[in-house]
């Protein structure tokens, strides 16, 4: 079976300079050495502790964050760009084809604009309609696939719920015809009568438009249900990558495995049998040798203090970067 | 022995330009020390607003029901807690035998006070002790809850602090000064999931410890299932369904509960649909009349929802709904 990717990353890494002092700086990688496809087509989802750079990589990937190292290729039908060294002619053209749908949709929206002109902005801004009225037939056709009721577009935002919010980020979001969404913890603002509307919407949309998302977020439930694979981060690195179920069914690497049993279980017998994760995401700044997780890993041993891991496919579409995955897993 | 906080047609408006706002509506409820209890319910449904009634924090123009009551048994005798009128008087239910937690630990903290100078003026406030006491005490607690070097963490700012670390120096001084009633205002909501149930963890521990009772608001089923006792959903300021919590989880009784959990997406079943509850809560200038989820309701029993406030019905001695489905079943 073939199927297209429309990103391939390879040993991407992106990494800011820390200045310590006049003269002296060291530098912080948010973004280490991560290598991963996405199918074009598909739901990818990142997951990840706060600070283990699922952000970063997202941005990196808009060209809104340092690339500082590896590459990165964009290819839909039309173009491929090769990300670290696009040209400034092309970036107009790929911020059409990438676009990002922001967590808090009451941060994300102007209060000053009406919602016809937030969805309209981008056709502006890119020059993508050539007349007025071709902007407002765009905006009502896309305003209508979100589901939003078209005499509203006259209003505010002050006047909806964080709900109907979230859904004209969305339209603003794809008002450019875009290949390729960045959803960077889309739901995570809202309540879960809502996320569940707002999650079917997007999988409807991707459905009829055929396009590609990468969904960030840390809730791991939510991420079950959407994504077609997963890849979990670890301070800058990616620890393991599977198809979804896979990846639910049996996670080979500790972390995984930790955050997994970490989620509080709707079943009230549960109690007591989460398998507690201690300690916290170690500073960027100040990373561990060795294998980066072993400083909270129950199962670390010499080596893993010494030798980093190294992502390696164990199953089909299966990628672990784990010294004793196999010992404890397989 | 009689309840530790008991609450009583709770009915409080908001006199606001827009006219008199709704925001907890006839609600009843009582907690026993040693129980943790998780009030449950989407934004706008007055979780909030009536956990703050309990410490008499609600704004100026807050307007309380003749019929309310609060009444908060403490060692030396209830108190009537909405009669507290002041400042020295309303110590005892702010920070004295009730404290709270919020939600964001990094708005809590004053950000130019050192957390210990926090800690330190608050015990001081409600006790008599020394301020090297209060010091000692304080250490004591960061240890308590898992600071790892408190002697020098309590000097520190919070923003110096981790989020979870925040989250722990705020229960830490919560605790300090022994409280009988922790109020908990989404404690774990902006923690990452392994965070969360360390903090969830400590929590338990000492709720047992000091034999205290908690309220727990939380939106997230999950986190009430791993640490409540008993569960009251709230919706548009109204109490649709109380009980303890597997009854309430398991064969939860009123149509917004189930919707609840059947818009939850559950790892145990990846094939599940999502299924959203229909619309959004209306605003609480538009309170619906009857009952207030008949606008949202997939199990509208008639035209009855829409006009009638349905009365509380008891399903059994410890779990009861409102809901005119379960009405129409007892007749």
């Amino acid at each position: 079976m073939e199927q297209r990717m429309l990103i391939s990353a390879k040993g991407l890494s992106v990494s800011y300079r820390m200045n310590k002092g006049l003269f002296s700086h060291s530098s912080l990688r948010a973004v280490d050495n991560v290598s991963f496809n996405i199918r074009k087509g598909s739901f990818f989802g990142l997951v990840g502790e706060s600070g283990s750079g699922k952000t970063t990589l997202g941005r990196a990937l808009l060209l809104a964050a340092p690339i500082s190292g590896g590459e990165a290729i964009y290819q839909d039908d039309e173009v491929r760009y090769d990300l670290t060294q696009i040209e400034k002619a092309e970036l107009g053209d790929y911020r059409r084809r990438a676009q990002l749908i922001f967590q808090d949709p009451y941060a994300a929206l102007s209060p000053r604009m009406t919602v016809r002109d937030i969805i309209a902005e981008p056709l502006e801004v890119m020059n993508i309609t050539a007349s007025r009225e071709e902007t407002d037939a765009r905006v009502r056709e896309i305003a209508d696939k979100c589901r939003l009721n078209l005499e509203h577009l006259r209003r505010f935002p002050h006047a909806f719920s964080g709900g109907q919010r979230q859904r004209i980020s969305i339209a603003r979001a794809l008002v450019s015809g875009p290949q390729f969404i960045i959803a960077d913890e889309a739901v995570a603002a809202l309540d879960v009568s809502i996320q569940a509307d707002v999650l079917n919407l997007l999988k409807q949309l991707q459905a009829e438009m055929g396009l590609t998302f990468m969904f960030i977020s840390h809730d791991l439930s939510v991420v079950a249900h959407t994504c077609d694979h997963v890849a979990v981060m670890y301070l800058g690195r990616l620890v393991e990558i599977a198809p979804t179920r896979k990846l639910f069914a049996a996670p080979k690497h500790p972390y995984t495995k930790a955050l997994f049993s970490a989620i509080p279980s709707l079943n009230p017998d549960d109690r007591g049998k989460a398998q507690k994760l201690e300690g916290e995401i170690p500073s960027p700044t100040n990373q561990p040798r060795g294998c980066k997780f072993h400083t909270r890993c129950p199962h670390a041993i010499d080596i893993c203090k010494s030798a980093e891991p190294i992502l390696e496919t164990v199953e089909t579409e299966h990628d672990v970067a784990c010294h004793r995955w196999k010992e404890l897993f397989a | 022995m009689s309840a530790l906080i008991d609450v009583q047609n709770l009915t409080l408006e908001f006199s606001t330009d827009e006219g008199l706002i709704t925001a907890v509506d006839n609600v009843s409820f009582s907690l026993n020390r040693g129980e943790v209890m998780g009030l449950v319910g989407e934004s706008g449904s007055g979780k909030s607003v009536t956990a703050k009634s309990l410490m008499h924090l609600n704004p100026a123009n807050a307007i309380y029901g003749p019929k309310s009551r609060i009444t908060l048994n403490t060692d030396t005798g209830p108190v009537d807690v909405l009669s507290l009128k002041r400042p020295a008087d309303l110590k005892v239910v702010r920070g004295g035998a009730i404290s709270m937690i919020f939600q964001e630990p990094m708005a809590s903290f004053a950000p130019s006070i050192s957390i210990g100078k926090q800690m330190i003026e608050q015990l001081q406030l409600h006790s008599e002790m020394s301020r090297a006491q209060a010091r000692e005490i304080s250490v004591e607690m960061l240890d308590r809850v898992g600071i790892s070097d408190p002697s020098r963490r309590i000097d520190q700012y919070a923003f110096e602090l981790s989020g979870g670390m925040r989250q722990r120096a705020m229960i830490a001084m919560a605790l300090s000064t022994k409280p009988k009633l922790l109020i908990a205002d989404e404690p774990t909501t902006a923690l990452d999931v392994t965070i969360q149930a360390q903090v969830l963890d400590l929590m338990k521990d000492l709720v047992k410890e000091y034999d205290m009772g908690i309220i727990f608001i939380t939106h997230d089923l999950g986190v009430v299932a791993q640490t409540a006792d008993k569960v009251s959903v709230m919706y548009l300021g109204r109490l649709v369904e109380e009980g303890p919590v597997r009854e309430v989880i398991n064969q939860p009784k009123h149509p917004y509960t189930r919707g609840l959990l059947a818009a939850l997406p559950r790892l145990d079943d990846l094939d599940a649909p999502l299924t959203p509850v229909p619309g959004d809560i209306p605003s609480p200038l538009e309170r619906p009349d009857g009952c207030v989820f008949s606008t949202r309701c997939k199990e509208v029993v008639g035209p009855v929802c829409s006009a009638q406030i349905p009365l509380e019905e008891w399903v059994d001695p410890s779990h009861r709904v409102a809901c005119h489905l379960h009405q129409k079943e007892s007749l």
